[in-house]
């Protein structure tokens, strides 16, 4: 009988820490979240943007016509009510949500998503000239006809059938801005975004603060805080200093130190979540030495992923076995990692006759990302591990346009590279990094393999719309990946939020990316 | 006045900052980094990097970039940034105007102190109070300006909070922007109070980065005042029987500032271009973070606009000091 009231508690309470210590609370509305990052926006015209501080602020204000859950990658309706696909696969049909307004009062109907979508990818648009529109490829490349049906329902249709087109969909380069706005502002409209969004743009002041304010008129759940102020703070020791003094509530990009005495503080919280990327270690595949599998099989034996992430993540990473992170669907999780097993490397490399005296290029990247925070370092662990095996590796190290140039030329014999799936679609990393047909110069494919089973796979699945059935191809997709390791799949990192314990219902998308209509703040 | 020779230097302006826009243009592309590559990063596919390239002019020769370049500068036109696009020249004024404020200000405080302490120890020499400044000039030559500046924030701001601490005024009290410069826009905007927090937000990052240029003047200072004291003519004010302070303040300091200026004019013009560091610690949105920023990017554009701003401010200041060699000093002439 006692049992039962201990484990309602023990629930009870992990629950209450799990969303920061006060869930009993009843929201409150007022005040101002402040918001410390690491530096200024570029543009708040997000089709334009390719940098996370622009993403960070105008996802606020923008909305698109489909999003990603608040707390996960999975694609949800935002300015669309509903969609459907065409037998065919090439026409996507939208129903627009209704009497939702502009912040500067312009009604939204099937006319703004047009010319949001069309200024980007038709050049005799009138709004084409007034943006560099950088990503297209990841985002409306496929689309080739806009359809307004009438004033809320719209029809994208694309050249041939494209699943993945829902996800491109939700990121944040698809968004809808008002008309009124992209046709007063022309060329600056990235400096007065105007959208549907929870916040309203109020002020920039350069690589200072951006002011964001309630929008009262919000179509959705009401904002709770009246503001969002984000403070651009550069130096990472006086982002924490901020936390800590209580100067912002929320400091982004701490390094894993600061992290730590974030932790030990009683007034802090942190969250953690998988990110939705990999870091990665590419064979040239076409250079004689990896062409034979074992080879790569018997390397990627040799490296010990665990004492990567344990001294060069700070722990901040999960080791990875597939091209993608479990954080996106379809992840193959029955697929067993190569272990690191430095005798049975070397018996391996013996067995495939693998030429022990010459030496190998391998090429670390020169900048440091999240999937990759100390390349250099990363490069002479593994370097050790390939010595410990007899394989003698030479440090390659090129300045970073170089870098992408020669690797995608096929330079290389092994080199360091990562991704990020913005569209969380698995599509994004398989067809894109390791398909036959993106494995010619300049190659994404930079291990230049042309695996004819597991490229067919990955176009069935561009053409197939139904979920479960595109999950299927994709497991096996992974398995002949891992049979045929082209990479070494290095490590997925964590995605980090640090907050003050004054907030609450503070969310982490895995790509870190969220806007903060529910987040509250207490007095 | 000197018209003709103020003339005259004004005609080398246009040609040192000809040749300024030339070499930084030059410099630029041969620093290995393709803004396009940079923007996009390991995410771009071939067709986007084409196109925003194409978009950016970096397809065109180099000569031809050029010329259309020095073109609009004619007009007036810095270009834009390869960013954002957004026209450089509003870019730079946004932040030229807080790197002043600050600069000016680290100035003023550097020179204030720097000459007293020099003076001071040039009068006293050797004594303790002389000792103990000099080595407090060793120390803040050789501090680094970064270290300093996280020790007082973390001191004068977290753990001790009597100064804020960052930025250039709290949040929610920005004055209208009309000058830029924030302790003027709180007095036209904002009224006492609001000036007082502009000046607190002022205090910590205007002392971080005085304190090297603090050091120097004070070195000078002393040295120079040392010099100044045996001279003829300070020995005959003394025998007029003047009072010890005119003798010091009017007839050997003012005959001392010969080399303070210069160092002053100096130090002001790499405080204006060079306070990254102090820019970074302290969140002040001024012109050096923007550089830097810029420079990392391959923005060719909003570099080449920062360097010829950077050359116009270093020219002015000289100008501004041999000018003052003039007043200083009556037996200064100038040739037009």
């Amino acid at each position: 009988m006692r049992r039962i009231p201990i484990i309602v508690t023990a629930a009870l309470f992990v629950l209450v820490s799990f969303s920061g210590g006060s869930a009993a609370e009843t929201p409150r509305t007022g005040g101002t979240l402040v918001w410390g990052r690491g530096g200024d926006s570029v543009t708040l015209d997000l089709a334009q943007a390719t940098d996370g501080e622009s993403i960070k602020a105008g996802i606020q204000v923008l909305e698109n016509l489909v999003i990603f859950g608040k707390d996960s990658m999975n694609v949800e309706p935002q300015l669309a009510e509903s969609w459907s696909v065409s037998e065919d696969g090439l026409t996507w049909t939208f129903k627009l949500r209704k009497g939702v307004k502009f912040h500067d009062g312009y009604p939204f109907n099937a006319r703004a998503v047009y010319d949001s979508f069309a200024r980007v990818i038709f050049k005799e648009h009138p709004y084409h000239g007034y943006g560099q529109w950088k990503y297209v490829s990841l985002s409306l490349a496929p689309v080739k006809d806009i359809r307004v049906i009438d004033d809320y329902t719209i029809a994208l249709v694309t050249e041939k059938p494209y699943a993945p087109l829902l996800n491109n969909l939700a990121l944040w380069l698809c968004p809808i801005v008002s008309p009124r706005a992209m046709a007063e502002y022309k060329d600056k409209i990235g400096m007065h975004p105007v959208g549907t969004g929870p916040f309203k743009f109020k002020s920039w002041v350069k690589d200072d603060q951006i002011v964001l304010e309630r929008n009262p008129d919000y179509w959705g759940e009401k904002a709770r805080v009246d503001r969002i102020v984000l403070k651009a703070i550069p130096e990472p020791s006086a982002r924490l200093m901020a936390l800590q003094s209580g100067t912002v509530d929320i400091a982004d990009d701490l390094d894993p130190d600061s992290i730590a005495l974030v932790r030990k503080n009683p007034k802090l919280a942190v969250i953690e979540r998988p990110s939705i990327n990999v870091g990665y270690l590419a064979f040239n595949t076409q250079k004689p030495r990896f062409q034979d599998p074992r080879v790569r099989v018997a390397l990627s034996h040799a490296i010990d992923k665990e004492t990567i992430i344990r001294s060069i993540f700070a722990g901040l990473a999960i080791p990875a076995k597939n091209p993608f992170p479990p954080s996106i669907w379809s992840y193959n999780d029955k697929i067993a990692p190569y272990e690191y097993n430095p005798q049975k490397a070397r018996k391996l490399l013996e067995e495939a006759k693998f030429d022990f005296n010459s030496e190998i290029e391998l090429w670390a990247m020169p900048v440091s990302r999240a999937y990759m925070p100390e390349p250099v370092k990363t490069a002479e662990l593994i370097q050790s591990y390939f010595a410990a095996v007899g394989v003698k590796a030479k440090i390659v190290r090129h300045e970073w346009g170089a870098y992408l140039s020669k690797t995608q030329n096929g330079e290389h014999d092994l080199c360091m590279l990562g991704w990020l799936g913005g569209n969380a679609d698995p599509d994004n990393f398989l067809y894109g990094l390791l398909s036959a047909d993106t494995a010619k110069p300049p190659a994404a494919n930079v291990a230049f393999w042309k695996n004819a089973e597991f490229t067919e796979l990955c176009l069935k699945a561009q053409k197939t719309f139904n979920k479960a059935e595109r999950t299927q191809l994709y497991l096996r997709a992974q398995e002949i990946f891992h049979a045929e390791a082209p990479w070494i799949p290095i490590a997925h990192s964590t995605i980090v939020r640090c907050y003050s314990k004054k907030l609450h219902e503070v969310p982490l998308r895995p790509n870190g990316l969220n806007s903060f209509p529910m987040v509250w703040k207490e007095k | 006045m000197p018209f003709g020779y103020l003339g005259k230097r004004l005609l080398h302006l246009v040609f040192v900052l000809l040749g300024v826009s030339l070499i930084v243009f030059l410099m630029l592309r041969l620093i290995p980094g393709d803004p396009a590559r940079l923007l996009l990063g390991e995410f771009a596919s071939a067709e986007d990097l084409a196109r925003l390239r194409a978009q950016m002019g970096l397809e065109r020769p180099l000569p031809v970039q050029y010329g259309l370049y020095l073109g609009r500068l004619l007009q007036g036109d810095l270009g834009r940034s390869l960013r954002n696009g957004a026209p450089v020249a509003a870019e730079i004024g946004q932040r030229l105007t807080a790197t002043i404020e600050l600069a000016v200000a680290a100035m003023a405080i550097a020179a204030f102190l720097g000459i007293a302490a020099g003076v001071v120890s040039a009068v006293r020499p050797y004594s303790l109070f002389d000792t103990l400044a000099m080595l407090l000039a060793l120390v803040g030559v050789s501090m680094p300006v970064f270290w300093l500046g996280l020790m007082l924030m973390y001191l004068l701001a977290v753990r001790f909070p009597v100064l804020p601490l960052m930025g250039r005024i709290g949040m929610g009290n920005e004055p209208e922007a009309l000058t830029g410069l924030m302790l003027v826009d709180t007095l036209l905007d904002g009224g006492p109070e609001a000036f007082l927090e502009a000046l607190e937000h002022l205090v910590l990052p205007a002392f971080t980065l005085a304190t090297v240029p603090m050091a120097v003047i004070a070195r000078i200072t002393r040295s120079s005042m040392l010099e100044v004291l045996q001279q003829d003519y300070v020995r005959t004010a003394r025998a007029k029987g003047l009072d010890e302070s005119v003798v010091i303040l009017r007839h050997a300091l003012r005959n001392a500032l010969l080399p303070i200026v210069t160092v002053l004019g100096l130090n002001l013009g790499l405080l204006l271009s060079g306070a990254v560091l102090t820019e970074t610690i302290f969140s002040w949105p001024g012109l050096g973070r923007y550089v830097v920023d810029s420079l990392m990017a391959r923005d060719y554009a909003a570099v080449q606009g920062c360097i010829l701003v950077f050359a116009v401010i270093m020219a002015v200041i000289n100008l501004v000091v041999d000018l003052a060699y003039a007043a200083l000093d009556p037996r200064i002439r100038f040739h037009a």
